[in-house]
């Protein structure tokens, strides 16, 4: 499926003037700080506003265009949403709440089965009670559920989890995952939380003052040194496989370009994950250091040198086939003169693995 | 116990008061859902709406009067091509004390629909309702509760009307002649004022049992709304 966007849009002293085509597979973030125009950019594909000028075509089919006075009313357009304040009608039990989109659908699709979503969202405690008598993570479980069964053809996510506190959000994740892993329905995921990028995304389009500045795979957006400050957090995003258990309690981890040796992971060998290495924690040498205390030390190649305001520079390394990004002062890259192609060695100070960071099949094109 | 004339009061009271508030209801409804979008004009509408709040009653039974009287144009021709006749009769009372009460409907439905919110309005479509659908399983339940408190308060303030109906239908038993009419006409007769209180009493009685009945309702749609 492919989703082809091209909105312009004024609202006061903020101009939305982004333009990307995708091909959706899995899960594709909308990401950047508030106020870059995601949640504009979500409205407009399912028909909650009306863009002063655009065009917006789901799998060909033309829902928006403001030059031919095209406008498929959002009823019509099969774009599921999930919103960040779940928006349960009240009046209804949680089971009607997710009957509703299911009674009006005209079309449903093979996954639209009540009881298959209500036992996928572990919601068949709740049916009988009343939205105000749910928790948040219930309400944004109720949510999804309410929108999936509507047989959407695209779910679009705005925020659905900043209303949630961590251990709520930690709840609701592997949801998502699932769903993203099991049913292959493609998801726009509106959301400035650098974690939830690195965790479910497979695509990622990053949006800054209503235009986009980067577009790409999740693992070639992350460890681009160019996105400096538009990331709070950098850090690259790689997949791995558990190798082996190790007698010294270490696991190892394989990933396209060598090992990675963690402290041991519950994990059976074999299993797909996610890892994600902070810029801040990769340290960089230019001879192959010896005697440090650091398990990892990965032989790179720099790919590119950035420096952004302030005392920091990122350099984009190469490892194998995996990208990584390092962020040092820009006193050490004086003192050390890394320049493009130079090999280096990237000794690791730590590795983010999230025991639920889940794998991703690679939808991505 | 009650006197045939105090039981007919009793029942006149409430029959002038039940049309009053299902005849303005479907109207005060309709005009709160139309004023709810801004158009040219809408100030004006509203304005209008609220003038039975500010002009003595007095002054609204003189309108009718001059409007609907039998030998008014307006009144001449409902009665001549329609049957229909408001003068001195009880539907005249129940005209009258529709209009005064008309407000109390429309502001609260009015607020009901104001307080809903729109993002819910936006999930139903998304989900595949259209308008009309929207406004029968979303809208309108959610604005029960105005509804209900509206008809309460404008059923007991019609109950309590007294200056538009004797300006418009006079007093007449059994036909006009509501409770507090009938009790300003028992005080006009000497020694009258054992059966004023009689009456009294039972406005009383009457306003209690409305209060209470107000208050189970309010209990019941809010727990349907699970706040």
């Amino acid at each position: 499926m492919t989703i082809e966007v091209a909105l312009r849009h004024t609202q006061g002293r903020f101009t939305l003037d982004a333009a990307f085509d995708v091909k959706l597979g899995g899960i594709t973030a909308l990401f950047g700080p508030s106020g870059a125009g995601k949640t504009t950019i979500v409205n407009a594909i399912a028909g909650l506003i009306r863009p002063q000028s655009g065009r917006i075509a789901i799998d060909g089919e033309v829902v928006l265009d403001t030059a031919a006075r095209v406008f498929i009313p959002a009823r019509l357009r099969r774009t599921g949403c999930v919103f960040q304040d779940a928006r349960l009608f009240p009046h209804l039990s949680v089971e009607n709440n997710l009957r509703f989109g299911w009674r009006r659908a005209r079309v449903r699709a093979a996954l639209a089965q009540f009881s298959e979503i209500v036992e996928l969202l572990g919601l068949s405690p709740l049916l009988a009670r009343k939205p105000a008598r749910l928790s948040g993570g219930e309400k944004s479980r109720v949510g999804l559920g309410r929108a999936l069964l509507a047989s959407p053809r695209l779910l679009l996510l705005d925020e659905p989890l900043s209303a949630l506190d961590a251990a709520r959000k930690t709840d609701i994740l592997p949801y998502l995952e699932r769903l993203r892993d099991l049913h292959r329905l493609p998801m726009i995921y509106v959301t400035h939380s650098t974690e939830e990028v690195s965790r479910l995304a497979d695509q990622i389009i990053v949006l800054q003052d209503g235009r986009v500045a980067a577009q790409g795979t999740v693992f070639d957006v992350l460890s681009d040194p160019g996105l400096g400050a538009l990331v709070p957090s950098p850090g690259a995003v790689f997949p791995v496989r558990v190798l082996e258990h190790r007698g010294d309690g270490l696991t190892a981890l394989a990933f396209d370009g060598g090992v990675l040796l963690v402290p041991h992971l519950d994990r059976l060998a074999g299993t797909a994950l996610r890892v994600r290495l902070r810029a801040d924690d990769i340290m960089l040498a230019r001879d192959a250091p010896h005697a440090v205390s650091a398990n990892n030390v990965l032989p790179a190649k720099v790919l590119s040198v950035r420096t952004h305001h302030g005392a920091h520079a990122d350099i984009g390394l190469r490892c194998g086939n995996v990208k990584l990004v390092a962020r040092i002062t820009r006193s050490s890259l004086e003192r050390l003169g890394f320049a493009g192609g130079q090999h280096v060695f990237a000794i690791v100070k730590s590795v983010t693995v999230d025991p639920q960071l889940g794998a991703s099949q690679d939808h991505a094109p | 116990m009650l006197t045939a004339a105090e039981t007919e009061a009793l029942l006149l009271s409430l029959r002038v008061s039940l049309a009053a508030v299902i005849w303005v209801l479907p109207l005060a409804l309709a005009l709160a859902v139309l004023t709810r979008h801004a158009f040219p004009g809408r100030s004006l509408v509203e304005g209008m709406v609220h003038l039975p709040l500010a002009l003595p009653p007095v002054v609204i039974g003189f309108l009718l009067l001059i409007i609907f009287g039998t030998r008014e144009p307006v009144g001449a021709w409902l009665l001549a091509h329609l049957g229909v006749r408001f003068a001195f009769n009880w539907t005249g009372a129940a005209l009258a004390a529709g209009i005064i009460t008309f407000p109390f409907q429309y502001r609260a439905i009015r607020l009901s629909l104001q307080a809903q919110n729109p993002g819910l309005d936006e999930a139903a479509e998304t989900l595949g309702a259209g308008p009309l659908d929207r406004f029968v399983n979303l809208t309108l339940p959610l604005a029960l509760p105005g509804i209900v408190a509206g008809a309460i308060t404008a059923f007991a303030a019609s109950l309590g009307e007294f200056g538009a109906i004797i300006t418009f239908v006079s007093s007449i038993p059994g036909e006009t002649r509501t409770l507090p009419l009938a009790i300003y006409s028992a005080l006009q007769q000497p020694g009258g004022e054992i059966e004023a209180a009689r009456l009294a009493g039972l406005s009383v009685a009457l306003a209690l049992i409305g209060v209470m009945l107000a208050g189970y309702a309010d209990r019941r749609m809010r727990a349907a709304l699970g706040a």
